[in-house]
């Protein structure tokens, strides 16, 4: 099992029956693929969906159903469409349960930034302000570091998405949360230790004695 | 409403114009009309859209064709071309906050001066900004947005103006609509009046100020 499938299994599982979910772009996408046997959630479509289902087969694509990408999804029975003001109403005004988006650091008091590198990459935030400002359950999905260097720090250098922290962060390594806003060693993965994962963590994790294995 | 061709729609235009483009990675994007502003070769254009799309697709073709001097929009990371034009300063870029983007519009179109949003406070995006408490909670006021034309695709469109919308292709056009002092409208199907029933209509006609007749395709 390769690290994103690692983190798409992980975040899958908090899932919780009828919840409505927007999954961001890259390995958060790959969440949909690991929904649990007998759950049912609505995806949210930031493009104006709910209720987007599976990428259709080759031919059966609609020009006018598409994702936040512009790459062709289907709606589900079920779904419904509506425009970008009504959408972003779902976003900030708190219907959507959990967003699952990517990280570029997340840091010891949850802060994350995930939109710009000044200098290098100022693609535009999209809608990932709104999400962290107004869902009711944010979890950044990424990989524990990139490039050798820890992707959770103490202090985020990269400008901040939101100044509301996230709730939780899934990597390959570890679950790590925010009781009373410190970061704090939740799980790790399969065949690590819990020195393992701290050698490659910058900020500083708060550890109880008995850190169960990431279920996936 | 009047109906018109799409060369005498564009001839409308004037160059260094701003101008709404409806859409979202070029789907629900009024294509045909930006295929004419590059004909017409309108430069100096103030585009307010959700995205740069891609090179060759939907808005991107004005950045191919170099006719945009100001982009307000939420996210061009997937179109090379204009961020090679950003950063070489050609094109004047402002980037915000895609809840934020579509609230400024809508409130350009209801009449409101702005909307307080909890989107952005102490980040890069509240540089500059009114920052106002409502119960304690922090808010940024973020002004409203017009333009002098719309340019908005629909699925539907009667021979009034009335419109109606097709999945995702819907987003920004509705709003956009409202938020212009000319709307153009481009749309799949042109249909008799009565076939949009008035529950369906979602872009009521008086809204609409030119409709483009030509065949499409």
């Amino acid at each position: 099992m390769d690290a994103q499938e690692i983190i798409a299994r992980r975040v899958a599982r908090e899932l919780r029956n009828g919840d409505l979910v927007n999954l961001g772009i890259g390995i958060p996408t790959l969440v949909a693929n690991y929904v649990p046997a007998g759950l049912s959630v609505f995806f949210q479509s930031e493009n104006g969906l709910i209720g987007t289902g599976p990428i259709p087969e080759q031919g059966l694509e609609h020009p006018l159903l598409t994702d936040a990408g512009g790459r062709p999804i289907s709606a589900l029975p079920g779904a419904s469409t509506f425009d970008s003001a009504m959408s972003f109403g779902l976003i900030r005004g708190g219907h959507v349960d959990v967003t699952v988006l990517g990280g570029l650091q997340v840091d010891a008091h949850g802060l994350l930034a995930n939109w710009m590198i000044p200098g290098k990459m100022v693609p535009g935030m999209g809608g990932a302000m709104d999400l962290v400002s107004g869902a009711k359950r944010v979890i950044v999905a990424m990989q524990h570091a990139a490039k050798g260097k820890s992707k959770i720090v103490a202090k985020c250098t990269l400008p901040l998405t939101s100044v509301r922290p996230v709730q939780l962060v899934v990597t390959d390594m570890a679950v790590i949360g925010f009781p009373d806003g410190k970061a704090t060693l939740l799980e790790i993965a399969p065949g690590l230790s819990v020195g393992e994962v701290m050698a490659v963590t910058d900020a500083e994790l708060a550890v109880s004695d008995d850190i169960p294995q990431m279920k996936i | 409403m009047r109906a018109v061709s799409i060369e005498e729609a564009v001839a409308m235009i004037p160059a260094g114009a701003s101008i709404m483009v409806g859409g979202f990675m070029g789907v629900g994007t009024p294509w045909r009309l930006l295929d004419e502003l590059v004909r017409q070769r309108k430069a100096g254009l103030s585009i307010i859209s959700n995205d740069a799309a891609l090179p060759g697709k939907g808005v991107g073709k004005l950045f191919d064709a170099e006719l945009v001097s100001r982009l307000t929009a939420t996210h061009i990371g997937l179109n090379p071309k204009a961020q090679q034009q950003m950063l070489a300063k050609q094109i004047a870029v402002d980037l915000i906050p895609q809840g934020t983007f579509v609230e400024r519009i809508r409130a350009g179109g209801c009449g409101l001066g702005g909307v307080l949003t909890p989107t952005g406070v102490g980040t890069l995006v509240a540089e500059g900004k009114r920052q106002i408490e409502v119960d304690g909670k922090p808010f940024l006021l973020e002004t409203a947005l017009r333009a002098q034309f719309a340019l908005v695709h629909a699925f539907l469109a009667d021979y009034l103006g009335n419109l109606s919308y097709a999945l995702t292709a819907r987003n920004f056009n509705p709003v956009m609509a409202m938020a212009a002092d000319t709307v153009i409208v481009t749309a799949e199907h042109i249909v008799p009046v009565g076939v949009i029933a008035p529950d369906h209509v979602v872009t009521p006609a008086p809204l609409v100020d030119y409709l483009i007749t030509n065949p499409s395709g």
